[in-house]
């Protein structure tokens, strides 16, 4: 065998740093959704290294719902602050606020959706022209048809049945006046991939996806961190329990799992043999069959 | 399981309607343990409200809410699988004559074609379009799975009468590997494991082949090339000199030290350094993204191309391409459009149409007025400045272009340099 040959992490990487340098160079003001999950960490540590020596040439963007962990907070500012790149902040609050969204009512009320509000009004606010996202298509059925460069109209909708064909390597990014395209530079990892990369690379992760004792309330199967955003059920009551996150969300809707993987080693053992996908944890999945072809149809990452 | 020494392989389906493609994916899904229990259950839920007394697996590749509807794929899915030697990545494409577009996309970057047979219906026309389109996307193998065989009593003649069939037709079209594997994607006959029931097959499964197809040639490894996509320059204090090209390698292998040529100038320089992130690399070949400098400050920009001092790219502004239409809107002859190629952009008039090839019969339709959706033809293009280019049967990534509107800015067509 030839040994020019690369294994599927690096290629997965090579990949992902082209579609980021397609970006930085097709766009004149592309931003990096940061949302403090794993993706979007792995998605920022990818930006540092297709530009190195120079910094991360465009802002992170986070959408802060006012329902996120705390752990996300403090690992989100200090990485901005480690690599030196600028951060604007969205705020659901505000937008709430300002009246321009509407806060859910009812125990399992949740933010997720009004994120679009917010997402939509700061990347017009700042005339964000590509919005890259740590987005994979394994992840749910509707992002499987998603393309790396995902053209969304003025009113930052979806059309999945209009959507640019995409051949070799060659990404179309020219857009009319008003539209923009949201990109996913590793639309081709699974979650195995990430978290074997994380290992391979040492990427350093927020505390929560590591496994810690927690007050938690388990509702219809889903684990959930007990935190003032949660009203109590009749009949519901807080355990301590020893568990870790698969998937960073908002904290009244991200399931925790309970697992005693205190280290990627046995993440990753964990993962090979668990038996539900890590959205599967995901409230904001499971509200409708189509919940996530729904709301990407609507601007949602 | 050392799964970070595995290779990626991708592969591309295309079958005509109800050939079992979904189940097959499913059935690949399924039997390579890939599929997680809430997947599952799901399908199984939704077969049980459908009435199905079996769970049909093919519900496990269903998307969007509006082909559910229709029981019909729209577009291309991407589904991603692992066994302990490779890890996959499959371009899931509908097979319908208006999604000839959709194929062509998925087959653009895959190493491996599968096309799918019914074996009580043989060869049809689809199945012809997906063999030419293989061939002409140069997908360096292909495997031609003959399913349903549990319909056909698992006989070995009607398997024979296939492979004849299509052999006839394929070696019209130079496709350099392909395989014939008589399989049930229902039963999972052949599939990942062999089948008890057509013991006059003494071929290796469908699984076998995935994961042991050699394609470690499957890029050009000659002719070094490399597009590049920015230039790197830090503007810090210990970085002031720094100017680093950054860009993914579409050929060849190149090395610190190597002489190398710059195009458009033509400026000979030597490689200083290839690195990534700081770490340097000692040997740089496609597919990698690397960043790298050059003994002598020349200025390099976006859609340049570095190559080796004698091994050059074919330089003009004349391309011979075949291109397959991807839009709605007929394209003609003197019509203004976008190329882009490599990272290199262009606009570009359509000088002549040659003609139109008839996928089913391979001829060729001469004096043509129009180029339509999903139409395969030979054009002639002028582009304003010079590209640098191989054929396309040279190298896929240098020998490739996207046509684009210059009004609606849509991706109307995919051309292969001739």
């Amino acid at each position: 065998m030839s040994n020019y040959v690369i294994n599927h992490l690096k290629e997965l990487e090579s990949e992902a740093i082209f579609v980021i340098r397609e970006i930085a160079a097709q766009f004149e003001n592309p931003v990096l959704l940061f949302s403090g999950g794993k993706d979007s960490i792995l998605l920022t540590h990818l930006a540092k290294k297709a530009f190195y020596p120079a910094k991360i040439p465009f802002p992170l963007i986070h959408i802060d719902t006012g329902h996120n962990f705390p752990e996300t907070i403090a690992f989100r500012d200090e990485l901005v602050e480690k690599l030196g790149v600028k951060l604007i902040v969205g705020s659901v609050q505000e937008a709430i606020d300002k009246g321009r969204a509407k806060e859910e009512t009812g125990a399992d009320a949740s933010r997720n959706s009004l994120q679009i509000v917010s997402l939509l009004d700061t990347l017009e606010e700042f005339k964000v022209d590509a919005a890259m996202g740590g987005a994979r298509r394994d992840e749910e059925k509707a992002r499987a048809k998603e393309r790396f460069f995902s053209h969304r109209d003025e009113f930052g909708q979806w059309d999945p049945k209009n959507q640019r064909p995409e051949l070799w390597n060659l990404f179309n990014g020219r857009k009319n006046y008003g539209e923009h395209f949201r990109v996913f530079p590793i639309s081709n990892w699974t979650e195995m991939d990430v978290w074997e990369y994380i290992k391979l690379e040492n990427i350093d992760l927020p505390s929560l996806y590591f496994s810690h004792q927690r007050d938690c309330v388990v509702r219809d199967g889903v684990i959930l961190a007990n935190s003032e955003f949660i009203k109590l059920k009749e009949g519901e009551e807080v355990v301590n329990m020893t568990i870790r996150y698969r998937t960073c969300g908002d904290m009244p809707i991200t399931g925790a799992v309970e697992s005693e993987a205190d280290d990627l080693e046995k993440i990753i053992e964990e993962i090979a043999t668990t038996r539900t996908t890590e959205r599967g944890g995901r409230a904001d999945d499971k509200r409708a069959e189509t919940a996530m072809e729904d709301r990407k149809k609507q601007g949602y990452f | 399981m050392d799964y970070q020494d595995i290779e990626l392989l991708r592969f591309t389906t295309a079958g005509s309607v109800d050939d079992g493609k979904s189940t097959l994916i499913g059935r690949l899904l399924y039997d390579s343990k890939s599929i997680f229990q809430d997947q599952l259950d799901a399908v199984e839920e939704s077969s049980k409200s459908k009435g199905f007394d079996y769970v049909d697996l093919s519900l496990l590749t269903d998307g969007l809410k509006s082909e559910r509807e229709q029981g019909i794929t729209i577009d291309v899915a991407y589904r991603y699988f692992a066994t302990p030697k490779r890890k996959f990545i499959i371009a899931d494409t509908p097979g319908h004559i208006q999604y000839t577009r959709n194929m062509v996309t998925g087959a653009s970057t895959a190493n491996l074609a599968i096309i799918l047979i019914d074996a009580r219906k043989g060869m049809l026309e689809q199945t012809h379009r997906h063999a030419f389109i293989a061939s002409l996307l140069r997908i360096p193998h292909a495997i031609v799975c003959v399913n349903k065989m549990d319909l056909v009593d698992y006989s070995e003649d009607v398997y024979n009468g296939i492979v004849s069939d299509f052999n006839a037709f394929s070696s019209k079209l130079g496709i350099s590997d392909i395989q014939f594997i008589p399989i049930s994607a229902l039963n999972g006959d052949n599939v990942v494991n062999r089948s008890e029931n057509m013991d006059w097959y003494q071929g290796s499964t469908l699984m076998y082949h995935l994961e042991t197809v050699h394609i470690s040639s499957d890029y050009n490894l000659v002719d070094c090339r490399f597009p590049i996509q920015s230039v790197i320059r830090p503007h810090t204090l210990e970085n002031q000199d720094y100017r680093g090209f950054a860009g993914r390698i579409d050929g060849g292998v190149f090395k610190p030290g190597d002489k190398v040529k710059s195009l458009p100038s033509g400026f000979v320089s030597t490689i200083k350094t290839i690195e990534l992130n700081g770490e340097q690399i000692a040997e740089a070949f496609a597919p990698m993204s690397v960043t790298m400098t050059l003994e002598d400050e020349i200025d390099n920009s976006r859609g340049d191309m570095i190559v080796r001092e004698n091994n050059v790219p074919e330089i003009g502004q004349d391309l011979d391409v075949l291109v397959t239409w991807m839009s709605t809107k007929p394209i003609h002859a003197r019509t203004k459009v976008v190329v882009k190629h490599t990272t290199n952009e262009s606009v570009g008039m359509v000088k002549e149409l040659k003609y139109k090839i008839d996928i089913n019969t391979l001829h060729r339709i001469e004096n043509v007025e129009k180029i339509e959706m999903n139409d395969i033809a030979r054009l002639s293009i002028r582009t304003a400045k010079p590209m640098f280019y191989d054929s396309y049967k040279r190298n896929r990534q240098t020998g490739s272009i996207i046509i684009i509107d210059e009004q609606t800015n849509e991706t109307i067509g995919a051309g292969m340099i001739i």
